[in-house]
């Protein structure tokens, strides 16, 4: 008797316990949304009982109405637009450079003496110092911008490219020597592949540096771009658009990363990470 | 016919790792060095596979003097040293890049098949055992079919049982094509499963001290007593290496450590 009733208790408590994982499984992608949205529906019903005006800070309803109605009024997608094709061509720019010029101090000792302490020397500038030469050099205009965005997305890469280079395994490159590789092959054959993981971190970096700087360029005399947008509120002393103006580079910044990681990962299947779920 | 005619290695620091070492191999022989650390077995399968060009001496094979890598020998490291980011067939292929597809293909899926890895062909190499990642690169060192294999201590960091597996494993690979192996190892067993020929070395410089000639007819039965016979007069040997190479300063430690030295 008192065995049977064990072992259905236990049955029970199995079956309990894989209906609790179950329903953790399908929750825990939410979890991380319990603190934000808490916040936000807290701070809704703050204003909304009156214990503040909510007009520096204001609700997630208002700041949702100032996006709907940016959004159909076209401005958002317009800003939108010119924020993303300045970060695309920054980006684009200070990959190719970064890329480049990582290989080669990697790859050869010498131009790693002859140029790396100067790069090196030009990282420890903080980029916004730039910003005035590059407008009497390039102009108030677009050229002024991409090339800030440029030299933001330069240096996470030119590092991660460099290093991973040089620290590719002496024995991996004795298989491409043992093979008869030299050259352009060693390179396509043996480098490439073995940098690619270090890589693919270096782009998603620089694309995350290349976000900041569009604002950082956009402060600057831009009519355009969600940077333009976030001044605009400020000038004219409207919050909401502001922050509707921050959500937006939120959602762009997180949607361009995960893209490029989508877009990545196939080229990185081979690799043997802990972190593999 | 593989010839080193005197071929001495000075390395940079001053430090002679080898030093006139002459060894004629015959196609099809099987030469395994044997020695303690630091005889410079491993820098001369270097230089033989013209990873590292000997600093004077030659290596010849066919009378052909071997200054780089070349496409007849093929050389298999202490470690699998597979390429992570292909797979276990791309692996295989890799020295076959430049023939045609359908070749390659043919060749990677006998050579597989040939290690017992058939089923591997698609796995990337971080999902095999330490034994089967060994298979895979002494496959891919024999896909091209070079007239010279050099394996460098092997199997000397898989577990004992599959080390003698392997060992059978090699033979049976090296009977398909009868290439000139050269093993470098310090496992006497090894040694005297594998050799026609037994190269003993000693160190400070690194030297030939003895070559000890292996009869016994294949397979060899590592329980037998011809098989314990030819152990002892190896083991022999190489303490006599070692008393050829003492040097007052480190006799006494040499001492102590007694024959257990050369390993």
């Amino acid at each position: 008797m008192s065995l049977v009733l064990t072992s259905t208790r236990n049955e029970w408590a199995a079956v309990r316990g894989e209906a609790a994982r179950a329903g953790l499984a399908l929750l825990r992608p939410g979890l991380g949304l319990i603190l934000p949205v808490g916040l936000a529906l807290l701070w809704e019903l703050a204003v909304y009982a009156g214990w503040s005006t909510g007009r520096l800070v204001p609700p997630p309803s208002v700041v949702f109405a100032t996006f709907a109605e940016l959004w159909s009024a076209g401005e958002l997608q317009t800003h939108a637009l010119a924020t993303m094709s300045r970060v695309a061509a920054g980006f684009v720019c200070g990959v190719a450079a970064g890329t480049v010029l990582g290989a080669i101090t990697g790859y050869s000792m010498l131009s790693h003496r002859l140029v790396d302490p100067t790069l090196q020397a030009l990282r420890s500038i903080p980029s916004i110092a730039w910003v005035p030469l590059f407008i009497l050099w390039f102009g108030i205009f677009e050229a002024s911008k991409i090339i800030l965005i440029a030299v933001g997305v330069f240096f996470p890469v030119y590092l991660g490219v460099m290093g991973a280079v040089i620290s590719v395994d002496r024995k991996i490159v004795e298989v491409g020597r043992a093979f008869r590789l030299s050259g352009f092959a060693m390179v396509r054959r043996i480098l490439l592949p073995a940098v690619l993981p270090a890589y693919v971190l270096s782009l998603r970096a620089g694309l995350g540096l290349g976000w900041m700087f569009v604002v950082a360029a956009e402060f600057l005399g831009a009519s355009t771009g969600l940077g333009f947008l976030l001044i605009d509120g400020q000038q004219l002393g409207k919050p909401a658009t502001i922050v509707a103006a921050i959500v937006a580079f939120a959602i762009l910044g997180k949607a361009t990363d995960a893209l490029l990681a989508l877009a990545t990962a196939p080229l990185l299947r081979w690799e043997d990470r802990h972190g593999r779920r | 016919m593989l010839t080193l005619d005197r071929v001495g290695k000075t390395y940079s620091g001053g430090l002679r790792a080898l030093d006139g070492v002459s060894l004629d191999i015959a196609p099809g022989e099987i030469v395994v060095v044997i020695g303690g650390s630091g005889c410079g077995k491993s820098t001369l399968l270097r230089a033989i596979s013209g990873l590292d060009a000997p600093s004077d001496g030659s290596v010849r094979l066919e009378g052909e003097r071997i200054v780089a890598p070349h496409e007849k020998i093929g050389i298999v490291f202490q470690e699998p040293r597979l390429l992570p980011w292909l797979s276990v067939a791309g692996n295989v292929g890799f020295g076959l890049e430049h023939r045609p597809k359908r070749e390659r293909e043919e060749r990677v899926a006998a050579a597989l098949a040939r290690v017992g890895l058939a089923d591997k062909a698609g796995v990337w190499p971080r999902q095999l055992s330490g034994g089967q990642a060994q298979r895979v690169a002494i496959a891919r060192a024999l896909v091209p079919r070079p007239q010279v294999l050099l394996l460098d201590e092997p199997f000397s960091a898989l577990d004992a049982f599959t080390r003698a597996d392997l060992q059978d494993h090699l033979l049976d690979l090296w009977a398909d094509g009868r290439p000139t192996l050269v093993v470098v190892t310090h496992d006497v067993d090894e040694a005297i499963v594998l050799a026609d020929r037994i190269v003993v070395m000693q160190p400070r410089p690194g030297r030939i001290s003895e070559e000890i000639a292996v009869d016994l007819p294949r397979p060899r039965d590592r329980q037998s007593a011809p098989f314990d016979v030819a152990k002892r007069r190896v083991l022999a040997a190489l303490d006599r290496s070692l008393d050829r190479a003492a040097e007052p300063a480190d006799a006494g430690q040499r001492a102590a450590a007694g024959g257990a030295l050369w390993w």
